[in-house]
C-alpha cells in the first residue's frame, strides 16, 4: 500500500446515520429506534479492496445497502468522486447504479427464477444503457469468460446451477455495466471452502483485469484477510478500528478486534493460542450502553468507558482506533 | 481424550442410507464405518451434500421415511443395534442415551412453549421425574449451560432470547438426561464467532465433567481442529479418511482432503492465489463406478476410474480411502517408472 496521501478517494463516507423505526408498545412512549449504523465516516481508495467486518447487527450489511440507497439513510453524506449521491434525485441516482454495483450473499435469491442468464445479463445492460442492442451477444460472451461459465449457460436459469456457478451469474451480472466500485456482501458465506476459494480467486482476478474497487462485507476474518487491502471493524453500529490489513492483524489495538481474531478456530491442532473469550452477548441496538458501547464485555473497561465514548483517533499512520486505552496494547 | 481399552459405546458398520425419489436411488450414505469412544469427540466433515448430517440423522432414525430409508449396516450403542430396534425402545434411547443438538435452535425449539418447560418435558418423558422436580432440574441446567438468571429466562419463550442463549438451552435440554453420546450438527454454523467460541468451550467442559462421548459434524475445519479428537472426512457418501486431528490437519493422505485444506484462506499467513479443487460431486444418483473423487483428482489413475478403493488402515493408524496407498498403486507406479 502506497501512502494515503497519494491515492484517489472514490468513496468518502461522512456521519453516516441509519436508525430503523421499532414498534413500541404504547402510543404514548417515546418512540424507539434501531440505532443500526450511528455516526460512521471513511474512506474507499480507487483501486483498493475494504472490508467491513463484524459480527450479526454491527451493521455492516447496513452501511453497504445505505451508500447504494437501498435504504435511504437517516444522516450523513456520501461522497462518490466528490459528489454527494445522497442528494440525488432518481433518474441521477440510476445512472450512477451503473458505477455502484453489489454482489449479495445467497445468489438463488437474488437472481430472478423466471429469467434465462441472457434475460439476467441483458437486463442490466438494457438499463444502463452501456453496450448497443446489436453488440449485446457478443458482450455477454465475453463476460461468460471472464467469470469462467460455458456460453451454453446463456439459456439456462438460475436453479439449473450450482451454488458457486450462480454466484459467478450474480459477478457477470455486476460486470456488465463496467462498474467501477463493486460492495460483496457477504458474497462466498454461503459457499463451500473448496468454492469460496475460486469465487475468491475469480474476484481477485477481475478486480486487477478492471481496476476495480470493492467494499467487502463479511463475517469471516480468514477471507478478509486473504481478499483485503484494509479492514474495517464495527461493533453495534461504531467503527471501533480501521487499519491496514497486516496491521490489523498483527497488531490489533481495539480489545473487541482482539478478542475477535482470538474466537477464530484455527484449522492447526498444533497451534495453542491464548483465547479471549467475551462473557455475554452483544447488547441491543435499540437502547445501547452508554459510553463505549463495548464496556459491557470488555475485559479493560474502567468507570470512564462507562460514561465517556471514546472518539476514532489515529494511534499510528493508516491505524484508526476508538479506544480510550488504546496505547496499552501496542 | 482416547481411551484404548473399553469397548467403544457407538459403532457404525456399514451403514448405507438411500433416498428413493422420482429421479431414481439418491446414495446419500453408501457404506460408512466409524467408532466412538466415552469422553472422545469425533469430527464428521466434508462439503455440503458429503452426507455428514444424513449420518447423523440414520443414527437417531431420524430420516424422514419414505423416500428414505437405511438401506443396510448396523449402529450399535452400547452392543444393541439401533436398525432393528422397535419404536418404542427406540424412543427411549433418543434424546435419552443419545442426544443431538442442531444448527438453528429456532427451528428446533417450539415456538411457543417457554423453554424450562421443553426441558423439563424429556425429563418427565425419559427419566420419570414429577413435574416440580422436573422444573426444577429444567432451571438447573440452564445454569450449568451459563445462562444468566435461570429462573426467569426458564419462563420466557424462544423469541425472547438471542441466537446464542437459544444454542444454549437446546444444549441444556439435550443434556438433561445425561446422555452417553451427544450428536452436535453444526452447532455454531449460525452463530458468530464470539459466541461460537464461548458454546464450543462448554461442550467440551460439559464434555470432561460428564464423560459422553461425542460427535461433532461441521464444515469448518477450524471448529475441528479445536475439538476434535479424531476426524472422518467424508466424500460424496463415504469416509475417505479417518485419522487422529493433528495428522490429519499435518499430513493429510487423501487427495481430497489435500485439496480441502489447501483451498482455506489462511489466516496467519498471505497467499496471492488460493489452490482450487477443479470440476464438482457426482450426483448423488448417478455415482461413479470407481473411485467418487476420481475425475477431480490430480493423481488419477485407469485403475481409480474402474474400481473402488476400499478404506484401509495405514501403518499409523490412518484409515484412507485411496487406490495411492495401496500395493497395486506402488506395483504399478514402480513399473511405469521402470518404462521410462
Amino acid at each position: 500500500m502506497q501512502a494515503a496521501a497519494d491515492k484517489k478517494v472514490l468513496l468518502e463516507v461522512e456521519h453516516l446515520k441509519q436508525y430503523f423505526p421499532v414498534k413500541t408498545d404504547s402510543l404514548f412512549k417515546p418512540k424507539a429506534y434501531v440505532q443500526a449504523v450511528d455516526d460512521i465516516s471513511f474512506k474507499l481508495y480507487e483501486g483498493e479492496t475494504l472490508s467491513i467486518v463484524g459480527e450479526s447487527g454491527c451493521g455492516k450489511s447496513t452501511t453497504g445497502r445505505a451508500i447504494l440507497r437501498l435504504d435511504e439513510p437517516t444522516d450523513g453524506k456520501v461522497y462518490y468522486s466528490g459528489t454527494d449521491i445522497l442528494g440525488l434525485n432518481k433518474k441521477d441516482m440510476r445512472k450512477l447504479r451503473g458505477d455502484l454495483q453489489v454482489i449479495f450473499q445467497d445468489p438463488f435469491a437474488s437472481l430472478n427464477p423466471r429469467q434465462t442468464v441472457k434475460q439476467i445479463l441483458n437486463e442490466a445492460m438494457a438499463i444502463q444503457e452501456v453496450v448497443e442492442k446489436s453488440k449485446r451477444m457478443d458482450r455477454m460472451q465475453e463476460l461468460l469468460g471472464y467469470v469462467g461459465l460455458p456460453q451454453e449457460a446463456l439459456d439456462r436459469y438460475p436453479h439449473e446451477f450450482s451454488g458457486g456457478q450462480r454466484q459467478r451469474i450474480g459477478i457477470a451480472r455486476a460486470l456488465a455495466v463496467n462498474p467501477k466500485l463493486i460492495i460483496c456482501d457477504e458474497a462466498v458465506s454461503a459457499l463451500d471452502v473448496s468454492v469460496q476459494a475460486q469465487v475468491l480467486n475469480l474476484l481477485k482476478k477481475l478486480q486487477k483485469q478492471f481496476g476495480l474497487t470493492f467494499l467487502f462485507i463479511s463475517h469471516d476474518l480468514s477471507v478478509v484477510r486473504h481478499i483485503s487491502d484494509r479492514v474495517m471493524v464495527m461493533y453495534l453500529g461504531k467503527v471501533v478500528e480501521i487499519a491496514d490489513k497486516k496491521d490489523l492483524f498483527d497488531t490489533p489495538l481495539h480489545p473487541y478486534t482482539r478478542a475477535l481474531l482470538s474466537s477464530i478456530p484455527v484449522p492447526n491442532p498444533e497451534l495453542k493460542r491464548e483465547r479471549i473469550i467475551l462473557k455475554g452477548d452483544v447488547p441491543s441496538p435499540i437502547n445501547p450502553p452508554k459510553g463505549c458501547r463495548f464496556h459491557t464485555r470488555c475485559p479493560f473497561a474502567t468507570e470512564k468507558c462507562k460514561t465517556e465514548e471514546p472518539a476514532l483517533r489515529e494511534l499510528d499512520t493508516n491505524h484508526m482506533v476508538s479506544c480510550h486505552y488504546a496505547e496499552n496494547f501496542k | 481424550m482416547m481411551t484404548e481399552n473399553n469397548k467403544p459405546i457407538l459403532e457404525v458398520k456399514g451403514l448405507k442410507t438411500h433416498f428413493f425419489t422420482k429421479r431414481g436411488v439418491s446414495k446419500a450414505v453408501d457404506g460408512i464405518d466409524f467408532s466412538l469412544h466415552k469422553g472422545e469427540t469425533l469430527g464428521i466433515v466434508g462439503e455440503s451434500g458429503c452426507g455428514k448430517s444424513i449420518t447423523s440423522l440414520s443414527i437417531l432414525r431420524l430420516i424422514p421415511s419414505p423416500p428414505g430409508k437405511i438401506a443396510g449396516g448396523q449402529v450399535l450403542f452400547k452392543g444393541k443395534d439401533l436398525v432393528t430396534m422397535s419404536e418404542d425402545e427406540m424412543r427411549r434411547v433418543r434424546g435419552n442415551e443419545i442426544s443431538m443438538i442442531f444448527q438453528e435452535p429456532m427451528t428446533s425449539l417450539n415456538p411457543v412453549l417457554p423453554v424450562g418447560e421443553q426441558i423439563a418435558e424429556a425429563l418427565r418423558m425419559h427419566q420419570n421425574m414429577g413435574r416440580k422436580a422436573a422444573w426444577e432440574k429444567s432451571v438447573e441446567m440452564l445454569k450449568l449451560v451459563g445462562i444468566p438468571s435461570p429462573e426467569k429466562r426458564a419462563k420466557q419463550e424462544p423469541f425472547q432470547l438471542s441466537g446464542g442463549m437459544r444454542q444454549r438451552v437446546m444444549i441444556a435440554m439435550a443434556l438433561a438426561c445425561t446422555p452417553e453420546v451427544l450428536i452436535a450438527d453444526e452447532p455454531t454454523t449460525a452463530l458468530d464467532v464470539t459466541i461460537q467460541a464461548q458454546i464450543l468451550e462448554l461442550i467440551k467442559d460439559l464434555q470432561n465433567r460428564l464423560g459422553m462421548g461425542v460427535i461433532m459434524i461441521t464444515h469448518d475445519l477450524g471448529v475441528v481442529a479445536e475439538t476434535c479428537d479424531t476426524v472422518a472426512v467424508m466424500y460424496a457418501g463415504n469416509i475417505i479418511e479417518h485419522a487422529p486431528t493433528e495428522k490429519i490437519f499435518a499430513n493429510p493422505r487423501h487427495p481430497y482432503t489435500q485439496g480441502l485444506l489447501d483451498s482455506l484462506p489462511k489466516i496467519h499467513e498471505d497467499q496471492e492465489e488460493l489452490q482450487t479443487i477443479e470440476g464438482s460431486v457426482p450426483s448423488p444418483y448417478n455415482m461413479p463406478a470407481g473411485c467418487r473423487f476420481a475425475s477431480r483428482c490430480p493423481h488419477q489413475q485407469p485403475i481409480c476410474h474402474e474400481k473402488q478403493p476400499e478404506l484401509i488402515e495405514q501403518n499409523d493408524g490412518v484409515k484412507v480411502r485411496c487406490w495411492m496407498y495401496t500395493d497395486q498403486w506402488t506395483a504399478k507406479m514402480v513399473k511405469e517408472e521402470a518404462v521410462k
